[in-house]
């Protein structure tokens, strides 16, 4: 299939693995992939099995739904059991457990709770529905924001008045500072987000570079991508070079999408702080919607009160976002947190650290004497 | 036995195939069943003590009812047929239930008792009892459909997750995915659609009844791998058989409308369901021969080898990436949902 399978040719993996074999110099690499699409092909297409053993990668917090602190899903379920509203969010947020129930079983007790696509199937729907008010629950980093934006647009030209969203857009730079900021800080250097960085191009990383001396680099998500972007980390460490580097530049231009940029400056601002799972709070991390559109803020609409949930005992969440554990440091991975069961932030979406490794290793790793061949 | 199932309500993944649906027959149903003197087991059909015959039954939901390369009448009818054929068993008779909603349209039902019994015909079974209830507008949707099948067992047929052994080989017929990314599809609700994609639905028994006849007890066992995808089915065979088994990816048939849904969607073609397709384990003495006439037959053109039963202390199943890595194909947790980005 093309544009897919010659990103995937094994002749070219292998020769990139080789390439970063004999590349690495004889000390340690602790690289992460900012991004969950990132962890997800890793495990998928088993990457880390062909990276030299001084070289490991520690899964960061760009995972939508595994950093949606468990109080915004109270909050969301609250509003859509109180209120008489068809209430429509993303697929993989449908099995997120808030503090006591997912939207899953809320929807399978009778609430008007719908899967879509888009937010503008939210919208198609609140236009089919005139007598029924309807709410979107909008999440994601700059990668779905432009789309929320346009959609309240959307809405508000066509004086649509049965809509509204419930937002809970976060922005990737803030948390990135927060790990570069922590006390359990020991990173060598940054996969960079693919899809968010199509919208928000390259200059919201300098920082990194410049405040921080850590290179990042922009990678796409197939498995030559992440390999190429891994050799490229490989060799900025090894010159002592920190820079802002884009390997995904078949999307991503360094200027980002200013269209997307500018419906998103148009509809949000900042908030000034916002819960982060198993980060804490994170200031000027979130978007709201501004007073031009605040009749499309849900949480203006239905006054939705601050839940603050705390997390469940004993996970180390924060710890594996920020790269001082891994997922198979947990208690509870596998015992009381599955993909399944998620007790945890990580274990929730495909794209979580846990659910990535407990889905992809796991059970073959608890095995006595591991190695498969 | 104890009740285990600790769930407060039915969700929608019991019903999708993979671990909650496990989880409710192995700590729910079969526990009291079992308790009560029956002995529910856990294979798609059941071995009639004392005789050759076979049973099993099996309901259907689909919606929509009329999609690309099928309908619900065949359906459920293949659906059935295929349960009794990958135990080794020719389908002999069919009893029909239907759920109708009220408000449901005549030419509707029509059309799928037209296919019901058509279906069934081509495949040299009769439908010979049946009922019908009518519930409330708004209490069903649209038609479901219960068949029960009654089969013989094949003179030659010996299968039996208990006669897998490692060195094993895995054949499947032909292509992942058809139907569930179809189903997906036709439901509408996504901004794309395919003209080259289609359900796979077909009755089995023509191939099942070509690899028996050909090698009798040289094949071990085979499924059908319908909701929950193959790697649902594989995983059960490996909890069943305390065997790893391993699966070279870059060998499992994918058509490229299955495989392009799947990337745009975040799925894994693993885990979507598919109706005409049966997974084979055979003595790896006759695979070659076996593969050959599986590619013979119409429904197994692209039949392929796809992997091997390994001996285990931890059964698991195991891909194998085109460039030697590896990954665990786990069991379908919940419903196959797309991912948001």
């Amino acid at each position: 299939m093309r544009f897919i399978d010659e990103y995937r040719n094994p002749e070219l993996i292998l020769k990139l693995s080789r390439q970063i074999k004999q590349e690495v110099a004889d000390r340690s690499y602790r690289l992460m992939e900012i991004c969950g699409g990132h962890t997800h092909s890793i495990y998928r297409f088993g990457i880390h099995e062909l990276l030299p053993q001084n070289i490991e990668l520690i899964h960061g917090p760009g995972c939508p739904v595994c950093v949606l602190p468990l109080g915004k899903v109270d909050e969301a379920l609250e509003l859509v059991q109180s209120n008489d509203v068809i209430f429509t969010a993303f697929g993989d947020v449908m099995r997120v457990p808030g503090s006591k129930q997912s939207p899953f079983e809320v929807k399978a007790k009778g609430a008007d709770i719908r899967m879509v696509y888009s937010p503008t199937d939210a919208l198609k729907i609140a236009l089919e529905h005139p007598d029924k008010d309807v709410v979107f629950f909008a999440i994601g980093f700059e990668t779905t924001a432009p789309s929320t934006a346009l959609t309240i647009k959307q809405a508000h030209d066509l004086g649509v008045s049965n809509f509204s969203v419930f937002c809970n857009h976060v922005t990737v730079g803030p948390p990135l500072r927060s790990i570069l900021e922590s006390e359990f800080f020991d990173l060598d250097g940054f996969v960079g987000p693919g899809h968010v960085s199509t919208v928000i191009g390259l200059d919201p990383y300098r920082f990194v570079a410049e405040e921080f001396s850590r290179p990042i680099v922009v990678s796409g998500f197939e498995p030559t991508d992440i390999l190429e972007s891994i050799l490229w980390l490989v060799r900025l460490i090894n010159a002592g070079a920190a820079s802002v580097e884009n390997q995904y530049v078949r999307a991503v231009k360094s200027e980002g999408n200013l269209a997307a940029l500018a419906a998103m400056d148009e509809v949000f601002e900042e908030r000034p702080s916002f819960e982060w799972r198993g980060l804490g709070y994170i200031d000027s991390s979130a978007l709201r919607i501004k007073d031009t559109y605040i009749r499309y803020d849900a949480e203006v609409r239905y006054k939705v009160k601050q839940i603050c949930s705390p997390d469940p005992e004993g996970a180390i969440c924060g710890e594996v976002l920020v790269g001082k554990k891994k997922p198979e440091d947990c208690p509870l991975l596998g015992v009381t947190c599955s993909p399944e069961y998620p007790v945890g932030a990580l274990m929730v979406s495909s794209e979580g650290a846990c659910s990535a490794y407990y889905t992809y290793v796991h059970r073959r790793s608890t095995r006595s004497g591991s190695g498969v061949s | 036995m104890d009740v285990w199932f600790s769930d407060k309500e039915i969700l929608m993944a019991h019903g999708a195939g993979g671990k909650a649906s496990r989880k409710l027959m192995d700590g729910l149903i079969a526990p009291i069943l079992s308790n009560y003197g029956s002995a529910p087991t856990l294979e798609d059909s059941f071995a009639i003590p004392d005789s050759q015959m076979y049973i099993t039954t099996d309901s259907f939901v689909v919606s929509p009812s009329v999609f690309p390369g099928g309908t619900l009448g065949e359906l459920a009818v293949n659906g059935t047929l295929n349960d009794l054929s990958v135990a080794g068993a020719r389908p002999l008779l069919l009893t029909l239930a239907m759920i109708i909603e009220a408000g449901t349209s005549v030419d509707e039902l029509q059309l799928q008792l037209e296919k019901i019994a058509s279906t069934a015909e081509a495949a040299g079974a009769k439908v010979v009892a049946g009922d019908t209830k009518v519930v409330e507008h708004g209490a069903g949707d649209g038609i479901y459909v219960t068949t029960t099948g009654l089969g013989v067992r094949h003179p030659r047929a010996a299968l039996s997750s208990g006669r897998v052994r490692p060195g094993d080989s895995v054949l499947l017929s032909g292509s992942l995915g058809d139907h569930g990314v179809t189903i997906l599809m036709a439901r509408g609700d996504l901004e794309f659609s395919s003209d080259w994609l289609s359900s796979d639905t077909a009755n089995l028994w023509p191939l099942v009844e070509a690899l028996l006849t050909e090698f009798g007890d040289k094949v071990r066992w085979m499924r059908d791998p319908t909701r929950g995808g193959l790697a649902s089915t594989l995983n059960e065979l490996a909890l069943d058989t305390r065997t790893e088994i391993v699966i070279d990816e870059a060998r499992v048939p994918l058509s490229d409308p299955v495989r392009g849904a799947c990337e745009i969607l975040g799925l894994d073609p693993f885990h979507i369901a598919n109706e005409g397709k049966v997974v084979v384990v055979v003595d790896p003495r006759i695979a070659d021969a076996a593969l050959d006439l599986l590619r013979e037959h119409h429904l197994g053109k692209e039949a392929a080898l796809i992997g091997e039963i390994r001996e285990t202390d931890l059964p698991v199943v195991v891909c194998r990436t085109q460039f030697g890595a590896h990954r665990t194909l786990d069991m379908l947790t919940g419903d196959p949902l797309p991912r948001i980005c």
